[in-house]
């Protein structure tokens, strides 16, 4: 094991397998003040960035109609987990042509669960 | 007591606070080292020791500096460096360890590298000059224009900065935060970049002139939203 693995390896998390196209509900825990809350974010990974502990991952959602993305730590310690509520087929991995469609336009064919990838 | 260890840069990763805060993180594997040659206030005029970095492959030198390591009893090393002892402590000798188990978790280090070599450079990546537009008919780029008058003083004056080779040479970055101490494997990892490529060679010591560390403010709780 080389030594960055030494370094990295205890700080990875159990994360589900999550792919680009997947609709995911991240639990991310919010501070107010001294008090700790968790806010769901719900939305479509429409990208994966692998890389130890600095893999991330992009999940965008529509909210009163305006497009919001965040990018999250996959191991970030305030994810307190992340659920894969659907899969949707989708042919690439980077899914940014999403943002220039709304609506209809927008709906992605279901399919590719688990073991499929 | 020795203030210093050398070490090689392995590379960089990210650490997570507790809060999930990243620090920029550098892990070095510092030692373990062994002492070369002990420097002392009578015989050289000044107290440290001359450390050499312990590695797998063990070092192939020549006879005169074979006799260097066969005086202090101790196997060759590819590397040697020198640091200073902190006044007052244990007296150290030839063939003594150092530990990386030296420095604490949160405290300040100095790190002294060979930084990474550019070549041979233009003035804007040199000297930062602005340079002229790109486009619009400009016909003056990137040269560094006029280097002064005429008949006189019939020379350039000294100092004129010019073109020429950057990077390369010894480097010190001040009080870097150590995140985390791993005796077990050897590894220190402090907080953002130090000198030189993956694999370069380190000194990290203990910061010259240490910065206080900065105890995180309570934040004061925000009132009217839920």
């Amino acid at each position: 094991m080389s030594a960055i693995e030494l370094v990295e390896k205890p700080q990875l998390t159990e994360r589900p397998a999550m792919k680009s196209g997947d609709t995911v509900r991240v639990h991310v825990k919010v501070r107010e003040g001294d008090k700790e809350r968790i806010q769901i974010f719900e939305g479509v990974v429409i990208g994966m960035h692998r890389g130890g502990t600095r893999a991330s991952f992009t999940v965008r959602k529509v909210s009163f109609g305006q497009g919001v993305e965040r990018i999250f730590p996959l191991h970030s310690p305030t994810i307190q987990k992340v659920e894969v509520m659907r899969s949707a087929k989708v042919r690439r991995a980077k899914l940014y042509y999403l943002r220039d469609l709304k609506g209809k336009a927008a709906r992605m064919k279901e399919g590719a669960r688990e073991g499929k990838s | 007591m020795v203030t210093g260890i050398i070490g090689r840069k392995i590379g960089m990763t990210q650490i997570f606070d507790t809060d999930g805060t990243v620090h920029p993180a550098t892990v070095i594997k510092a030692g373990p080292c062994i002492v070369v040659q002990a420097k002392t206030a009578s015989a050289d005029g000044y107290e440290a020791v001359q450390l050499g970095l312990v590695e797998e492959r063990p070092a192939k030198v020549g006879k005169p500096l074979a006799g260097h390591y066969k005086k202090a009893n101790v196997p060759p090393t590819r590397v040697r460096r020198e640091v200073r002892l902190a006044a007052g402590g244990d007296a150290v000798t030839p063939g003594d360890r150092v530990l990386v188990s030296i420095f604490a978790d949160g405290e300040r280090v100095d790190v002294v590298g060979v930084g990474r070599g550019k070549g041979f450079q233009g003035v804007v990546k040199r000297h930062h000059f602005a340079g002229g537009a790109a486009t619009h008919g400009s016909m003056f780029h990137r040269a560094p224009g006029s280097i002064g008058a005429s008949s006189f003083p019939s020379r350039v004056v000294k100092g004129m900065r010019a073109a020429g080779r950057i990077g390369g040479g010894r480097i010190t970055i001040r009080n870097l935060k150590v995140l985390r101490v791993d005796p077990q494997n050897h590894l220190l990892i402090v907080q953002g970049g130090i000198p030189g490529a993956p694999t370069g060679y380190v000194i990290v010591r203990k910061a010259v002139a240490a910065k206080k560390i900065k105890v995180a403010q309570v934040e004061k709780p925000k009132k009217g939203k839920k």
